[in-house]
């Protein structure tokens, strides 16, 4: 047995939409890595072909919202003949814990992979106390 | 006997026929010896040129290689996926891992004229179809 570990296929998972959509174009769930640090949490999305323009990062109600929308216009002319995987937008929610600040959510895009970085809120970080 | 309902052996017959189309198909012929099933590949037709489009999310542009041979192109890489020190997952979709995949084409390229472009994750594979391949029309003297 090869020692690599090799990459599989990940299905596409498509949302399962609580409202309905206006829009012809499917909506995908983009794979997300979720890790705590010290200093916060992470959420880690892979939305590729998404630019850095059309992803729309929200809070609302404690719902962290992102939804990253594909630009269409460069398969106009495109005659498929072969295809193993479908496009479409990129939506997920998920719903923040009081623990994070809110106002501090910051945003990277890079290989079509969004970082979050949710940080803790004051109040909910560790702290020694001291005894007098 | 009720006639109009759809003859459930005519439904077999059309999955035996698809089936072989798809094995006689001349796309991703197994020529060659790598041919994992990442990253997954969509191929266009662009005018006389094709396109295929590869969803990489992840993958660094220099961890990403691309070699073609006449009518094959081979697409090898790592994806990796870094955590800090001291981080506790709570959710773990993303998978890394080596890739190699070859796709070969039903048509001859021109090696020297292949364009790759990669961003945002996607790989986009321009390969124009050899001068030598397209159809000519001939003029009637």
């Amino acid at each position: 047995m090869a020692s690599k570990q090799e990459l599989q296929v990940a299905q596409k998972r498509e949302l399962e939409k609580k409202e309905e959509t206006t829009i012809p174009a499917r909506i995908f769930v983009p794979n997300a890595d979720i890790y705590e640090t010290k200093d916060g949490l992470n959420v880690v999305l892979e939305m590729p072909g998404v630019d850095k323009n059309s992803i729309d990062v929200r809070v609302e109600d404690d719902v962290l919202k992102v939804d990253g929308r594909l630009d269409f216009s460069k398969y106009q002319d495109l005659q498929p003949l072969y295809t193993e995987y479908n496009v479409g937008h990129f939506s997920r929610t998920f719903r923040l814990s009081s623990k994070i600040d809110q106002d501090k959510i910051s945003a990277e895009l890079q290989d079509g992979v969004l970082s979050l970085m949710l940080p803790l809120a004051e109040k909910a970080k560790p702290r020694t106390i001291r005894v007098n | 006997m009720i006639m109009g309902f759809a003859d459930p052996y005519d439904a077999l017959l059309n999955l035996q026929r698809s089936l072989q189309a798809t094995l006689s198909s001349d796309w991703l012929q197994d020529l060659t010896p790598n041919r994992g099933p990442f990253p997954p590949i969509n191929v266009f037709q662009q005018r006389e040129d094709i396109l295929a489009i590869i969803e990489l999310p992840g993958v660094k542009k220099d961890e990403l290689q691309i070699q073609a041979k006449e009518n094959a192109i081979r697409i090898v890489g790592k994806k990796t996926i870094e955590y800090p020190e001291e981080a506790s997952l709570h959710r773990r979709e993303r998978i890394s891992g080596e890739f190699d995949r070859t796709l070969s084409l039903p048509v001859q390229i021109e090696p020297d004229g292949i364009k790759a472009e990669y961003r945002d994750g996607i790989l986009a594979l321009f390969l124009p179809r050899a001068e030598s391949d397209k159809p000519r029309t001939i003029k009637i003297s």
